[in-house]
């Protein structure tokens, strides 16, 4: 075990990949200076660890600023033998490809009868929460969870975000992975050997047994801040963190809420047809009456960041939202038992 | 011009009634209900698909749009897989998840045709770095037509096969419509010069419907690719002779009078067929070639028929590389 951010361990888990298979390679504006962080030791070429230096201009590709012709070759350098990372910086610009991942990565494989194989990961992180305004601020996982086809990863810790990516890497299905900056100096220990987290497979981030919240992305840490605070009032919160948007592990979501009889769901997307959306819904549907509550999602809501640090700040759960969301549903009376509809 | 063997000019015909036959059948198929939905045919630019498909080998790559039929059949896939994907049958060469406008045969290179205009141009580029990078002296190449011209995608694309010096071929269809709307009407300047900007030769093919002028100029750029010398834009000029798509009846007010019936006297097979003949090749051997085309056309047509169509249960199928992520 050795400490790592949550930036670092992306790294960790690019170089190994690299090291892995000759096929791997890694293309994306300005990731020969790693400008973001996951392409090297430092910001010095002579850095320990530079990726450049280790793995040669022919593995490691500075891109023109073309968002959509850098998607659709990466699904097509894909689709003839490598295994690109395509990294896109911020989760914002991914909109500028979007012909390329709703109609070429994600319809492929199944247009053509199974014949393409799209062994391809789409990095990009959400830099929400830093004050960017509006055009650099999007959490947009929801929109691409509505695109069959792809699979999505949003890991919240630095050891998920080592060992999701690792599988991502490995995956001849098109993934697109969403970080979020606010999590990047995330600290803890990681194992420094290779290690692969199965996609579709959840994380109890804290055991309970009174209410489930069910949280994404940075909302992991502010659930777990705010279960802590209740617990010292003497109600027990279970935090699951999907880690995988899709595939979804549906059955650790029901199992934890048929356990806790309430859900809260909470995640840093819009509101409408988001991920928490979704995860209500299929509680709902599945276990209604298990449910002695109603269904809370905390949500950013649907409109635009301020940039304002005094308005933005309001925009993304929190540990204060969370917890006043775990207190109504532990406070209302159980649901009376339904009828069965007519 | 190199000279070419009799085998390779012979060939050449018999691809480009393989696409006209293949054609004419689906057209009517339409029209009867037996292919679901529409197709677009390549009915008079079968020059322009074989010259450059020809000039392409076994092992390199392509991707097309939706005039989607003559791409694959020029490549050299069998007709029978493709027709039974135009019904939608289960031994279809995308099992029927396809159809018309997904034709796609990548045992002889063909990654992909596109119902989105443009959009397939940067999965050629894609192959063309994965050729580059894996250094397997493949080349790539991207049909796209006069409308797609005006994808910004395109430039995208031909920017990064400039600066990669990919081993990528731009080949622009221009058959002067897309849909009704006539190009130069939408299209500023000439879409060949277009590839000065890039750095790269951009070549204008005049005599489109000459099987032998496309295959030059395509071979031209196949060779530059393959030495390492980048990407090139080949721009064609070619008609087609049909609607946009098979039962639109759009009339002709959007061509110009004559027009039709003036391409109709350039006919890519007719003209080769003069050129073989006075190559020595003998009446009997070229309407041979036209009775193999129609009669493998027939047998396609027969092998879809006698095919299932696909079960309900294979609906999922290939959505991910595994069922249990299909929900
Ligand atoms: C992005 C997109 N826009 C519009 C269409 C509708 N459409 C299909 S084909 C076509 C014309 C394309 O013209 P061109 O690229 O010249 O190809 P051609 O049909 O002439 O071979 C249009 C407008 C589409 N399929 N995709
Ligand atoms: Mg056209």
């Amino acid at each position: 075990m050795t400490v790592m951010s949550y930036l670092g361990a992306i790294g960790a888990a690019q170089r190994e990949a690299m090291d892995a298979d000759e096929r791997v390679i890694i293309i994306g504006e300005d990731v020969e200076a790693n400008v973001y962080g996951t392409t090297g030791g430092g910001k010095s070429r002579s850095d320990k660890g530079d990726f450049l230096q280790r793995y040669g201009k022919n593995r490691i590709r500075n891109t023109p600023i073309s968002e959509e012709g850098i998607v659709g070759a990466a699904a097509g350098a894909a689709m003839t033998g490598l295994r690109p990372i395509v990294d896109l910086s911020y989760s914002s610009f991914l909109y500028m490809a979007m012909d390329q991942f709703v109609n070429q990565v994600a319809k492929n494989r199944y247009m053509f009868g199974g014949q393409a194989s799209m062994p391809v990961v789409f990095r990009s992180a959400m830099f929400y929460g830093l004050n960017t305004g509006a055009h650099h601020s999007d959490r947009p996982y929801p929109m691409f969870m509505n695109v069959p086809g792809l699979k999505i990863i949003a890991p919240a810790t630095p050891a998920d975000a080592k060992g999701l990516l690792r599988s991502a890497v490995d995956s001849d299905d098109p993934i697109l992975s969403f970080e979020a900056c606010l999590l990047w100096s995330a600290k803890e220990d990681v194992d420094e050997n290779e290690f692969w987290i199965p996609l579709g497979v959840a994380r109890t981030a804290r055991e309970g047994t009174d209410v489930t919240v069910v949280a994404i992305s940075s909302s992991v840490p502010e659930a777990v801040a705010a279960a802590e605070e209740l617990a010292r009032e003497g109600v027990s919160v279970e935090v699951i963190d999907p880690r995988t948007l899709v595939p979804l592990d549906r059955d650790a979501i029901l199992r934890s809420v048929a356990k806790t009889g309430r859900l809260v769901v909470a995640e840093p997307a819009h509101r409408t047809c988001g991920a928490a959306a979704e995860i209500s819904a299929l509680v709902a549907e599945e276990i209604f009456d298990s449910l002695k509550a109603p269904i809370i999602r905390v949500t950013a809501p649907d409109m635009q960041i301020p940039f304002s640090p005094s308005l933005e700040k309001q925009m993304y759960p929190t540990k204060a939202t969370i917890a006043a969301a775990i207190r109504r549903v532990v406070d209302l009376p159980a649901l009376q038992p339904v009828a069965a509809a007519v | 011009m190199a000279e070419l063997a009799r085998d390779t000019l012979r060939e050449m015909q018999l691809r480009m009634l393989r696409i006209r036959a293949f054609d004419e059948r689906a057209s009517k198929m339409v029209k009867r209900g037996h292919i679901p939905g529409t197709v677009h045919t390549s009915i008079g630019q079968e020059a322009q698909v074989v010259g450059a498909t020809m000039a392409l080998g076994a092992g390199d790559y392509m991707s097309g749009n939706h005039r989607s039929h003559g791409h694959p059949i020029g490549k050299g896939s069998p007709l029978g897989p493709l027709m039974a994907e135009l019904v939608g049958k289960a031994t279809g060469v995308c099992k029927g998840k396809g159809g018309s406008l997904h034709l796609a045969d990548f045992a002889v290179g063909s990654l992909g045709e596109s119902g989105i205009v443009g959009s397939s141009i940067p999965i050629a580029n894609g192959a063309a770095l994965s050729s580059k990078v894996l250094n397997n002296g493949k080349v790539a190449l991207a049909f796209f037509g006069d409308g797609a011209a005006n994808q910004g995608v395109l430039y995208e694309s031909m920017n990064m096969a400039g600066v990669w010096d990919l081993p990528m071929i731009f080949l622009c269809e221009n058959n002067q419509y897309a849909l009704s709307t006539p190009a130069h009407t939408v299209t500023s300047g000439i879409i060949s010069e277009r590839a000065a900007g890039f750095g790269m030769p951009g070549i204008r093919v005049e005599e489109g419907q000459d099987v032998l002028a496309v295959y030059d100029a395509v071979s031209e750029a196949v060779a530059r690719a393959r030495a390492g010398d980048g990407p090139t834009l080949v721009e064609v000029m070619t008609y087609r002779y049909n609607e946009h798509s098979e039962g639109l009846r759009l009339g002709t007010d959007y061509r110009n009078a004559g027009e039709r019936e003036a391409w109709l006297k350039k006919d890519p097979i007719v003209l080769f067929r003069h050129y073989l003949a006075s190559q020595g090749f003998s009446d009997d051997e070229l309407d041979g070639l036209q009775a193999t085309a129609l009669a493998e056309v027939d047998a396609a047509v027969a092998f879809s028929d006698a095919s299932p169509y696909p079960d309900l249960s294979v609906a999922f199928d290939d959505l991910y590389t595994d069922k249990e992520s299909a929900a």
